[in-house]
This record gives structure tokens, sequence and C-alpha cells, in this order.
């Protein structure tokens, strides 16, 4: 076989994997939503907020309830203390809607 | 005919390619590493995030928390028939919910004190949940099952340390299936009495209040008169939590940056290197086809079909491994970040929501770039003097 042969079959065996992938994909969103169904209603009549993506702080186990300090745990300007603070940043700082300035002595 | 051209110097790349077996192996490895590490992020992301949306939709429209040296603190209930009365609210409930750390695993718990009732028959729920004043039942998700190794069977009993010292045992009748892990894997849900005598809250107290409002569209009026009513409290909007997970998993979030960027970097450099020269092997390549008759589009041509089989050949690897990685292996490599120090952790059993526009902009932003840095110094070549490119 010509090795350009060789070449378009690799290429047409990835993209009949990517084809495959993609059926995949529409049959596992489909049944999903099916599921989501049941998980929705656990959701509503727990009320609850946040995914448990990482329960090691208080702060990233439920982000959206986090008070605005908590990604200073301990005092406004501490270094981060969980791994996962790194990854789960800390919240929407806007509807403070004031700015603080810290002015050093003198300055 | 034309065709047939076109397949011969096809043919003819791909001989030179594998004449340079071990370089260009090594370019196909680190481009693959490259759209694999990225595409895994923006599957791991996206599907998260689309995750969220759906999930989070069903979350309390306002949730009011009451804020004193900005911190979060318990709020009366007595404040909730004035909220009641705002118009456009539809109810008020309060939520009774904590954390509670065991030390024995060394493991944060998240206690829900709530009588639940409209659960029956569903599927990511084995068995119930307890009702209202029901003392001593409780229903765990897998997480506390697992990390407890308490039999994951209904029956069995769960000893909680109470404020007051004493020991509280639950019985356990529901356990959350893993289906609804993402949501419920460090759930403990007991009564609201049990609650409020485990952790030893006042009867007039609650975690935070769910506001319930009847058109959606007034929910940031709503929260706005809440806080003009209850200067110390926080509202926080439904559409704030779900924002709150696209920050998390957006474009500026620490985990994409960390990896894509620095994944990105690594392609820069890959097609900087690419593009700043060619070889003196590959000079005097272009300058004998150059001699024997070649066309300068001819060897542009073969340039072309060299950056399209290294790219393209790459991407799809990269791609189809980034989607096993995340989909079939519950993103065995990205998971460990997201869990930091978790002991409870969901296992990623992620839904594939594909974006394909995000994937377009990756194919865009990586085929094409090393395409032209492969091309652009062979045309620099190649319109130069055979002789003077082979002497070098």
């Amino acid at each position: 076989m010509r090795k350009s042969g060789v070449f378009f079959s690799f290429i047409g065996i990835n993209l009949a994997i990517i084809a495959i992938l993609c059926i995949i994909s529409l049959i596992a969103v489909s049944e999903h939503n099916i599921a989501s169904k049941d998980i929705s209603k656990i959701v509503k009549v727990l009320q609850l907020t946040d995914m448990v993506l990482a329960t090691d702080a208080r702060y990233t186990r439920n982000p959206s309830q986090a008070d605005l300090f908590s990604a200073f745990q301990d005092y406004p300007g501490s270094i981060e203390h969980f791994p996962t603070g790194s990854v789960i940043p800390p919240p929407d700082m806007n509807s403070l809607e004031k700015l603080i300035e810290i002015k050093a002595n003198g300055s | 005919m034309a065709l047939e051209k076109h397949r011969n110097i096809l043919d003819y790349t791909l001989q030179s390619l594998l004449k340079r077996k071990l370089k260009n192996i090594g370019i196909i490895m680190v481009f693959t590493l490259v759209i694999f590490t990225a595409s895994s992020v923006i599957f791991l992301s996206y599907s998260l995030r689309q995750e969220a949306r759906l999930l989070l939709k069903d979350s309390p429209e306002i949730i009011v928390q009451k804020m004193r040296a900005g911190r979060h603190e318990l709020i009366s209930t007595l404040i909730m028939t004035e909220i009641g009365q705002i118009p456009g609210v539809s109810g008020v409930e309060p939520r009774y919910w904590g954390y509670y750390y065991d030390s024995g695993v060394k493991a944060n718990y998240t206690i829900l004190g709530i009588g639940a009732s409209g659960t029956e028959k569903n599927r990511v729920l084995s068995g119930r949940m307890p009702s209202r004043h029901e003392k001593n039942i409780a229903a765990i998700g897998r997480g506390i099952a697992e990390a407890r190794v308490i039999k994951k069977d209904l029956g069995s009993v769960l000893y909680l340390q109470a404020a007051d010292g004493k020991w509280m045992n639950f019985n356990i009748t529901g356990v959350f299936e893993s289906d609804s892990e993402i949501m419920t894997a460090d759930l403990i849900v007991i009564s609201e009495d049990d609650f409020k005598t485990l952790v030893g809250m006042p009867d007039d107290a609650a975690t935070d209040l769910a506001v319930h409002v009847s058109n959606e569209a007034e929910t940031p009026t709503i929260a706005k008169k809440i806080k003009e009513r209850f200067p110390d409290s926080r509202p926080i909007l439904r559409d704030e939590i779900i924002r709150t997970y696209d920050a998390v998993f957006g474009w500026r979030s620490g985990l994409i940056i960390a990896l894509f960027m620095g994944a990105l970097i690594a392609f820069i450099i890959l097609a900087w290197d690419k593009a700043t020269g060619l070889s003196a092997e590959e000079k005097q390549e272009i300058g004998i086809l150059k001699a024997i008759g070649w066309e300068t589009s001819d060897v542009l041509e073969m340039k072309f079909w060299e950056g399209l089989v290294i790219s393209l050949a790459s991407f799809m690897c990269g791609i189809i491994l980034a989607y096993i990685h995340i989909f079939f292996t519950g993103a065995s490599l990205l998971a460990p970040a997201l869990k930091g120090w978790s002991v409870i952790y969901p296992e990623f059993r992620l839904t594939p929501f594909i974006d394909f526009y995000q994937i377009a902009i990756l194919m865009s932003l990586t085929i094409v770039p090393y395409i032209a840095s492969t091309i652009i110094p062979s045309w620099k070549a190649s319109i130069t003097d055979p002789d003077t490119v082979m002497r070098g």
C-alpha cells in the first residue's frame, strides 16, 4: 500500500473513532437528562446550592455561600492554606461596590 | 491526473518524514500531549459547567444570609414573616445546614436538617429521607458510607457527637445513589429537630433563609428590598450561584490558567522553534528538489502536507485520548487537583457535554499556526537560488 494510503486510512480510522465518541456523547447526554430530573428533585427538596467538588474547606465545599473574606481564612492577605483554594477562586468581590484603598503612612 | 500529482507529493512528504523518524515522532508526541492537556481541560471544565447549570437551576431563587463582622452568622427566623410580605415573594423557608468535622476519619461532612418529602420513587435515593420531626433517622451520601466504612445497606447506625458532647445515633434509612454523587457525596440529611440538638442551635434561628420568588425577573429587585430592610443580610441570587461555577471552571480560573496556559506556552515554543529556521539538512533537501526541477509551489505543497500530517495526526490522537481520559477514566489525571485535601469527594462520572465551538477554536489555534510555521521558513528557502541553498 502506498504511504499516502496508509495516512488516509489512519485519518479515516481516527475520524470514525471521533464519530463513535460523538454518538456515545449524544446518547449519554440524553440519558443524563432523564437522571438529572431525579437529581434536580433532590436539589429542590434539600434546597442545595453547591456541587460536592472539594470538601476540604467550607469555602471550597460551598463556594457560592462562602463569606466575602473566605479567601483569606484568618486575615486579609493570608497565604492560601488549602490546595483546592488555587482551583476554586474567592467569590466575586464586585458586589461590594466600594474600593478600599490601603495607604502606608506618609505616602 | 492533478490529484495523482498531489498524492505523489504526499507520498514523498511521508517518505521524507520517515527519514527523520525520531525527530518527527518526538514532535508528534509533544504536540499530542499539548492537545491532550488543553482539550482535557476544555472537556472537564465545560462538562462541569453544564452539569452545574443543569442541576443548580432548581436551587432556591434567593438565599438570605446574616452577616456579622464580615462573617456568615445564624439568622433569626422571626424575620421570615417580614420577608414574606415583600411583593413578589411566594415563600420563605429556613435552611438548617452546617459542617461536621469527623476527627476519626479527618473528613468534613455537610449536615442538613430538613423535613423532606416529595422524594418518593426517586431513582437516586434508595430508601427514604427523614421527615421534619422524626428522631434519629438519617439519609447519607455514598462518600460518608465509604469514609466511615459503614455498610451501604440500609439499617446501619451512624454516630455523631452533639454540641453538648453527647453521642447521637442515627439509623440510616436512605442512601444517595452514585448517580447523584456530585451533589450528595458528603451529605447527612437528618430531621430539623435532630439538627438543632446536634449543633446546639436556638429554636428561633436558622443557618440561612431560602426565598422563593414567583416571577424570576423580579429576583434582583426583591434581593435589593431585602438588603434595604435588613442591611446586615447578604442575599445570594441563584444566578450568582451558577455564575460562581462559571468562574470556577471559566477561562480565568486557576485550573485553566495552570494547565491550559502551560500547554499553550509549550505549543508556542514548539511552533516558534519550527518558524525560526530550517535545519541544514532540510535546506539541502529543498535545494536538491529545486535543482531537479520542482517548482516553488510544489515545495510549498510538500511543506503544507508535512505540517498537516503532523498537526492533524497529533490533534486527532490528542482529542481522542482527552475524551477517554475525562469521560472514561473519570478525569483521573485532573481530579486530584480538584480533590485537594478532601477526604470525601465524588467519583467523577462526567456526562460528555462537548462544546464543538471550543474544539474548533483549539483546532484553529494549533493546526493553522503549526502549518504556517512549517511553510514560512520553507518558502524563504525555496525562493532562493538552489545552489546557494545547498551550500547553506
